[in-house]
């Protein structure tokens, strides 16, 4: 194990999270401003992801092997798993943040003449924004320590590290894979901490 | 001519009970009209379903004799001015962003929105190079609903529609903004919501007062004060002690 390995995996690490995050982003809110239109639905469909939440992630990495075209061995099918884990927090912080825009300045807009599409673009989404932004913060960090049980179904990432280790009884090699998912997650999390702060203002 | 009336207009949700019920309203153009009444009585009601934010579940509501059914409620609203109460200015949008929302929409060129942004400001005793480029949230409640007022205006709507839009500000905020309000109005029709019985005899000409979902007063304003109409004796005397 050498550095340029460590730099790697960790390079594999970070593309499966960005990824994941990337799609449920594109997947999540969209549904999550679908759910502030369809109140009945919207029960539904949060309840659905607050599901996949609850089930254990090696379990759920297991489970969608056998499935079709998604499962099978590889980051494939790790790149799925996460992709379900970041929905809860990105639709539920979506619906949460539109939900919250004062029922006064969506009134102003809609008496002003906004057409939905422009009340959603111009007032509704800028206002959720650093609701939405704190939602996606929470599932790149918890989907950068999730990753790390890619490794037990050949996805690779630091977990590789971390899985031989154990396996080895290698505390270093542990820790080649603990630390920089450690590290990665602290400067994620600071990171998407300042643009939230500077999306407040 | 912007007229709005239409025979049995009640508004309520499917099952709910109904929130306005008969109601027969026919306002003249460039009249000014107070709708008063108690919290809940459908006076916001009656003014939200002017311009269509909110439906009739029967009856029809009909402005410049057009019903609203089968008119464009998006051109109709950036033709209708409204002010609520506690502004509704986006929070995210400069004072300037904020005053040239209509003007956008409606795809006038910057140098006539801001020319327009800043006459009607400077009439609001508003410096424009001053506020231009700042935030709601620096502003206080006065200047807030100046610039709420602004907006509204910016296009010179026919139809005002306005919902206690001075209730929360302190009473010598309130006066000096009523009398902006007067003197900016020009020959737009305006139809006022509002419990105060003093703001209403000062800014219309004609008092509605609504009770329950139904009108039980509609007279001319200096007549409001002589009704026999228990609640409108109850409004005489209330006003008269908190004077």
């Amino acid at each position: 194990m050498t550095a340029a390995d460590i730099l790697r995996v960790t390079g594999e690490h970070v593309v499966i999270v960005l990824i994941a995050v990337a799609v449920a982003i594109a997947a999540g809110i969209p549904l999550g401003v679908w759910c502030t239109r369809r109140a009945a639905a919207s029960q539904v469909v949060l309840r659905a992801v607050d599901v996949v939440q609850t089930i254990p992630s090696l379990a759920l990495f297991g489970l969608l092997i056998p499935i079709p075209l998604i499962g099978g061995i590889g980051a494939r099918t790790a790149i799925v798993a996460l992709i379900l884990y970041s929905l809860l927090p990105i639709v539920r912080s979506t619906f949460t943040g539109i939900r919250g825009v004062d029922p006064a300045v969506r009134d102003a807009g809609v008496a002003l003449g906004l057409t939905p599409r422009q009340l959603l673009f111009d007032v509704e989404l800028p206002l959720a924004m650093p609701t939405i932004v704190s939602g996606i913060r929470i599932a790149v960090v918890a989907g950068i320590g999730i990753a790390t049980i890619a490794a037990a179904i050949g996805g690779g990432g630091l977990g590789t590290f971390i899985f031989r280790g154990v396996a080895m009884v290698d505390t270093n090699l542990i820790l080649a894979g603990a630390i920089p998912a450690a590290l990665l997650a602290l400067v994620a999390d600071l990171l998407l901490t300042v643009v939230e702060r500077k999306l407040i203002r | 001519m912007s007229v709005l009336g239409g025979p049995p207009s009640a508004g309520g949700g499917a099952g709910a009970p109904l929130i306005l019920r008969d109601v027969s309203l026919r306002i003249a153009a460039a009249e000014s009209v107070a709708l008063i009444g108690r919290s809940g009585a459908g006076k916001t009601t009656m003014l939200r379903l002017m311009n269509g934010i909110v439906l009739p579940t029967s009856g029809t509501v009909l402005v410049d004799g057009v019903p609203l059914a089968e008119s464009d409620l998006i051109a109709l609203r950036r033709r209708t001015g409204m002010i609520i109460q506690g502004s509704g200015l986006f929070p995210h949008r400069t004072v300037y962003e904020n005053v040239g929302t209509v003007p956008r929409l409606l795809g006038w060129d910057d140098a006539k929105t801001r020319d327009a942004a800043r006459t009607l400001m400077a009439k609001m005793a508003m410096a424009f190079d001053e506020f231009e480029k700042r935030m709601p949230r620096s502003l206080s409640g006065g200047e807030q609903q100046r610039v709420g007022i602004a907006r509204a205006m910016i296009a010179n709507p026919p139809l005002m529609l306005c919902d206690e839009p001075f209730a929360a500000l302190d009473p010598i905020v309130r006066r000096e903004l009523q009398e902006t309000f007067i003197a900016l109005r020009s020959d737009a029709t305006i139809v006022f919501v509002t419990h105060d019985l003093a703001e209403a005899l000062r800014v219309a000409e004609r008092i509605v007062l609504v009770e329950r979902g139904e009108i039980v007063v509609d007279c001319p304003a200096r007549e409001f004060l002589q009704s026999k109409e228990p609640m409108a004796r109850r409004f005489v005397e209330s006003a008269m002690v908190a004077a």
